[in-house]
């Protein structure tokens, strides 16, 4: 073998040139592995703020050279104790070009490219042209979209396993002081975001009277100004949480409450983190979760070792505690999940198509609602949406689908029988027989 | 899957955008979830649903109210519906855009319904809310105030807040505040 050009990493250098026997099924150790990942793996980073400027960092010291970074928020002054990108003349600049520049400055050879604008202003393509995407985001809202995003290029095979090429993966890091988590999302292998929600607390939310009437501490204060008396002084002006004048109003605001029940403790980043609901971030936190992001995202690409499966959480509140645990995937998943596979003929109408549900063994569906791409097809209910689509029902879907061979759509009914009803929501993969594509791709199936 | 990368950054090399057509934001799952209910309302008949932005855009929706009984008899009340992208993990945010001498609405708007705020769960849905409100004409409480004014005379004098919601829904004063007509 020949002698290898050491790079300038040499931990990298021993994960990536030697064979180990916790390496992945695929994984083909040597310089050539190291330079590809140089040149062909672009990396997106979704968010540049705490966890995200830590996330740029790592990844480029992991090796990878061809980086993208999106953020959507300016430099403020409180970023700056722990977004160590970041310096004192950078307040009021875009985070995303800030830590591509700096990040550019020290790690030789990276290229960086920052995107100043919201996750959802940028076209789907954008995100399908990424290798794996890399998240380091502080709200459910953004994971969520990104999440749907990566999901949406998903395709199956007829037998229902994915689509090897139409995988995009993901890595997912959020920390909350103390605490942290990161996980992988195979879409299509390990469950997805929109599997598992129900992992992020619901927010705690004050009754309004409380608010309104007995106040009790700091936070009753704030959410008193954000949502009762900005609306009375306001009108119908929303509150920007990312307008510093409007949060400047609320903590004001806040503060007189306060005085006027004796209630201590409002503080201006008090404010922004009750109103943004946010838990103030630790350097160490994001420090710990970027490392097992990044090392993971280097896993998923190389294969230099299994992947985490597939979801880590640290809590370093009191001592020091990790634990991974494998979730498991909603085989219904509406974002992730195949949907059945049902084959039509093109001339059949959406009322037949309805009828046929009822008798499908996997489905069983009755009261059925259809939509296409956000389109309604059919509503049950209310009335008037009733109205308004029941003439689509003696068309055939494959009009009402624009003449698209294979597509999903989604429906919603009654599933199951008789007195064991319960409501329920299904992804459907329609093909349609005799149009292109179609028969192409059941031929390779059966083949 | 280094080499699945590295096949593909070759092929859009080749070929840029070869394949054809350009993909589409699929339905969000808070989407599908509203349909899911909406699709599945059961409304009382005292209470009516639109949608200003047509049957495709759900997100927004106005829910009518004309109580049938109570104090509020014979009053239209309209609230609008704000549906995040999350729901149902968050719940709908809620508004009555009819000045009402209530209780439990304030002078802007803004409603005390547990399950808008601390109870809401991801089970309930938009069917529960609007039960939920119709409650509030046909029971509202003074102990969950909101207008403190209209709670007060509500639990000293109901047959003055009886009179006082009347002359509200009429259109014209009570103390110092105007309410528009709303019968
Ligand atoms: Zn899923």
């Amino acid at each position: 073998m020949a002698v290898s050009q050491p790079s300038k990493s040499r931990d990298l250098d021993r994960l990536l040139l030697r064979p180990g026997h916790l390496a992945g099924p695929n994984f083909e150790p040597g310089q050539e592995l190291r330079e590809d990942i140089k040149e062909y793996v672009k990396v997106l980073v979704v968010g540049a703020g705490g966890l995200g400027c830590e996330l740029l960092k790592d990844l480029a010291l992991t090796g990878f050279r061809n980086l993208d970074v999106i953020d959507m928020d300016r430099i403020e002054v409180t970023n700056l104790n722990r977004q160590f990108l970041f310096r004192l003349e950078d307040v009021g600049k875009p985070k995303a070009e800030v830590a591509a520049k700096r990040v550019m400055e020290r790690v030789n050879g990276v290229n960086i490219t920052p995107h100043f604008c919201r996750i959802e202003d940028k076209p789907l393509d954008f995100y399908s042209d990424f290798s794996i995407i890399v998240l380091g985001l502080d709200s459910i809202e953004a994971r969520s979209y990104i999440n749907e995003v990566a999901c949406g290029f998903l395709e199956y095979e007829s037998d229902d396993n994915p689509l090897e090429e139409t995988v995009k993966p993901m890595v997912d890091g959020g920390t909350e002081g103390f605490k942290g988590h990161a996980r992988i999302i195979i879409p299509g292998t390990t469950p997805c975001f929109e599997c598992t929600i129900w992992l992020f607390p619901s927010q705690v939310k004050f009754p309004l009277c409380t608010l309104a009437e007995t106040p009790r501490n700091a936070a009753h204060c704030i959410e008193y100004a954000h949502l009762i008396k900005w609306n009375e002084v306001h009108g119908r002006k929303s509150f920007d949480p990312d307008n510093s004048e409007d949060m400047q109003w609320v903590y004001s605001e806040a503060v007189q409450r306060a005085e006027l029940f004796g209630i201590p403790g409002v503080t201006y980043s008090l404010t922004q983190g009750v109103v943004k609901n946010i838990i103030p971030a630790i350097a160490s936190t994001n420090a710990i979760i970027s490392a097992a992001c990044a090392l993971e995202t280097l896993k998923i690409v190389s294969g230099c070792s299994k992947s985490l499966s597939n979801y880590l959480t640290y809590n370093g509140v009191e001592g020091l505690h990790i634990k991974v645990t494998e979730f498991v995937k909603d085989a219904d998943c509406l974002v992730c999940g195949p949907g059945v596979l049902i084959e039509l003929e093109k001339s059949v109408t959406l009322k037949k198509f309805i009828n046929q549900l009822e008798d499908h063994p996997c489905l069983l569906l009755t009261r059925v609602s259809v939509s296409y791409r956000g389109e309604k097809l059919y509503m049950q209910a209310p009335p008037e949406l009733e109205k308004e689509t029941r003439s689509n029902l003696d068309i055939p879907l494959f009009d009402l689908m624009n003449g698209v061979s294979r597509d999903i759509i989604n429906v919603n009914g009654m599933a199951g029988k008789g007195d064991k009803k319960q409501s329920c929501m299904r992804k459907l993969r329609i093909a349609f027989k005799g149009v292109d594509g179609v028969a192409d791709i059941d031929m390779a199936g059966g083949a | 899957m280094i080499r699945l990368f590295k096949v593909k950054e070759k092929q859009r090399e080749l070929a840029e955008s070869a394949n054809g057509k350009p993909p589409v934001k699929k339905q969000s799952a808070g989407e599908l979830r509203l349909q899911k209910d909406i699709s599945e309302l059961n409304l009382p008949k005292t209470c009516t649903i639109s949608f200003p932005n047509g049957k495709d855009e759900l997100m927004t929706f106005e829910v009518t109210i004309r109580p049938d009984e109570g104090y509020y008899l014979s009053g239209t009340f309209v609230f609008s519906f704000q549906i995040s992208p999350i729901y149902p993990h968050e719940a709908p945010k809620v508004k009555c855009r009819t000045k009402v001498y209530h209780p439990n609405i304030d002078l802007d708007g803004n409603v005390c319904l547990n399950i808008l705020r601390e109870d809401w769960k991801p089970v309930l849905n938009i069917n529960t809310i609007i039960y939920g409100l119709y409650h509030l004409f046909t029971e509202p409480n003074h102990e969950d105030p909101l207008n403190h004014d209209a709670a007060a005379v509500l639990r000293d004098n109901p047959k003055m807040f009886e009179s006082n919601a009347r002359r509200a829904m009429a259109g014209g004063y009570v103390g110092q505040t105007f309410f528009p007509r709303c019968i």
